[in-house]
């Protein structure tokens, strides 16, 4: 998802993906749809344009779900810093799990960056920690907010939804 | 066939037991052999399995009324169908059928190909609608050709049963119909260069955009089980008869292995087509070996 880039790091996730890099090998694959994926990837600074589109689809990413912000764009506004067209850094507007420095990062460290995030996602969903609120009367009762988990989760998530 | 041997063909050989490993073992075999192709590592022997039990634990988006509720029976029909359809393959000697099952056996095999394209339009969604509406000029298309190949093979040997199509000895017609299901095979398994419908990184997933969670996990085990189903029609067409039980179910497994290889290697070798190319293709190209292979085999029926 590209949230304003100057598409280097688009690049670089595109290169993750080929021969050299090969993301596959560990079962990961470019989805198309966002209800089809797990792990939502965001560059760019976040301008005032792409929020509502990040943030509409982060929704459409069915939980458990796990946002990896590339670069330094999205974790500092980079060299963008203090701009009026931006609404940055991601972390305002997203519960961010892992960021992957870099301008841009190389496609090495954009593979484990989603593979971290792929742990993440493996505990939230061990956990059954639930991520979006909206869904919650169909997928079942949470773990009872006993864990503090589910309560940061939450209240993330309400940020988003608001 | 009686009750029992209808229960155990689907439930246990080449039913349920055997067809669910094997599709996750075709699509793995696919996703490899491209990756292989491409000079990648490809994705671990036990990725598709880890993908359907990730997707079991998904949640899915809420649906509401009769839209919804069609929502989520659409892949469930689509699993039945491609099930009872490798449920129907007549591989071990003796098996039973009854006449008239390849009849039941196609339309099966249609089944999730109609799934499909009704699944895109009840999504509501602007790319599902566009992958269905491709889906359904391309299933025109190559179902032509490969009903009249399927056909032709049954009129030359003048039976539609598929235990008796299995034993007979192989005619040319036989090879000439062979060739004409294996051009249909990447259109019906939505693979390259026909793989339009769900054209990923164009119109998203097409028909599947707005399925998630254990919804996308029944698709992802309808397309393996109609990857069994195709690759293991030609294996029942093509392998010689066979009387030892093991034997047959060998040369079975090894027929579809080969089946699901080439069709990788095509997949990964050729780029996506238009929808204009592959729906002129199937008209203008192959129909009229269909058409000769029909003709021929209604003539050598006269003639005999």
């Amino acid at each position: 998802m590209n949230g304003g880039s100057c598409n280097g790091c688009d690049i670089e996730l595109i290169a993750s993906l080929t021969p050299r890099y090969d993301a596959e090998q560990l079962g990961v694959r470019l989805e198309g749809s966002p209800r089809h994926a797990d792990i939502l990837c965001v560059t760019g600074p976040i301008t005032h344009n792409a929020v509502n589109a990040i943030k509409t689809v982060y929704g459409q990413v069915c939980g458990p779900k796990a946002v990896v912000a590339i670069g330094s764009c999205p974790a500092t506004t980079n060299v963008f810093i203090d701009s009026r067209t931006l609404d940055g850094p991601l972390n305002l507007h997203l519960p961010v799990d892992v960021f992957v420095p870099g301008c841009p990062p190389r496609p090495d460290a954009i593979i484990q960056g989603v593979a971290k995030a792929a742990e993440i996602l493996a505990e939230r969903a061990a956990k059954n920690v639930p991520v979006d609120p909206v869904l919650m009367p169909l997928v079942g009762p949470p773990c009872n907010g006993a864990c503090a988990c589910s309560a940061a989760t939450n209240k993330k998530t309400t940020e988003v939804q608001s | 066939m009686n009750l029992i041997t209808a229960l155990a063909r689907f439930l246990i050989f080449p039913g349920l037991l055997f067809a669910i490993p094997a599709a996750w073992f075709f699509l793995w075999v696919e996703r490899k052999s491209v990756a292989l192709m491409q000079g990648r590592i490809g994705p671990p022997f036990m990725q598709p399995l880890f993908d359907f039990i990730k997707l079991l634990g998904k949640s899915t988006p809420p649906r509401s009324g009769i839209g919804g509720l069609l929502m989520k029976l659409w892949p469930l029909i689509a699993v039945a169908a491609a099930a009872s359809a490798v449920g129907l393959l007549p591989v071990l000697p003796s098996s039973g059928g009854f006449e008239g099952d390849l009849i039941l056996l196609l339309a099966l095999l249609e089944l999730p190909s109609m799934c499909i394209i009704a699944a895109g339009f009840s999504s509501r969604s602007i790319f599902g609608e566009i992958g269905s509406a491709r889906e359904a000029a391309l299933s025109v298309s190559y179902n032509v050709v490969f009903l009249l190949a399927i056909v032709s093979i049954a009129a030359s040997q003048h039976t539609f049963r598929l235990e008796a199509l299995a034993q007979l000895p192989a005619s040319p017609m036989h090879w000439l119909g062979l060739i004409a299901i294996l051009v249909c095979l990447p259109a019906k398994l939505h693979i390259n260069p026909f793989s339009l419908p769900n054209a990923e990184q164009e119109i998203y997933s097409g028909p599947m955009t707005e399925y998630a969670g254990p919804e996308l996990a029944m698709w992802e085990l309808a397309h393996g089980l109609e990857w069994v189903a195709a690759t293991g029609l030609v294996a029942t067409l093509a392998a010689p008869h066979l009387t030892v039980w093991w034997v047959a179910a060998v040369v079975f497994i090894a027929i579809s292995f080969a089946v699901v290889l080439l069709l990788s290697v095509v997949a990964a070798a050729t780029a996506r087509l238009a929808i204009d190319t592959s729906v002129r293709f199937y008209w203008q190209c192959t129909l009229i070996f269909a058409v000769l292979a029909i003709s021929s085999a209604i003539f050598m029926r006269y003639r005999s």
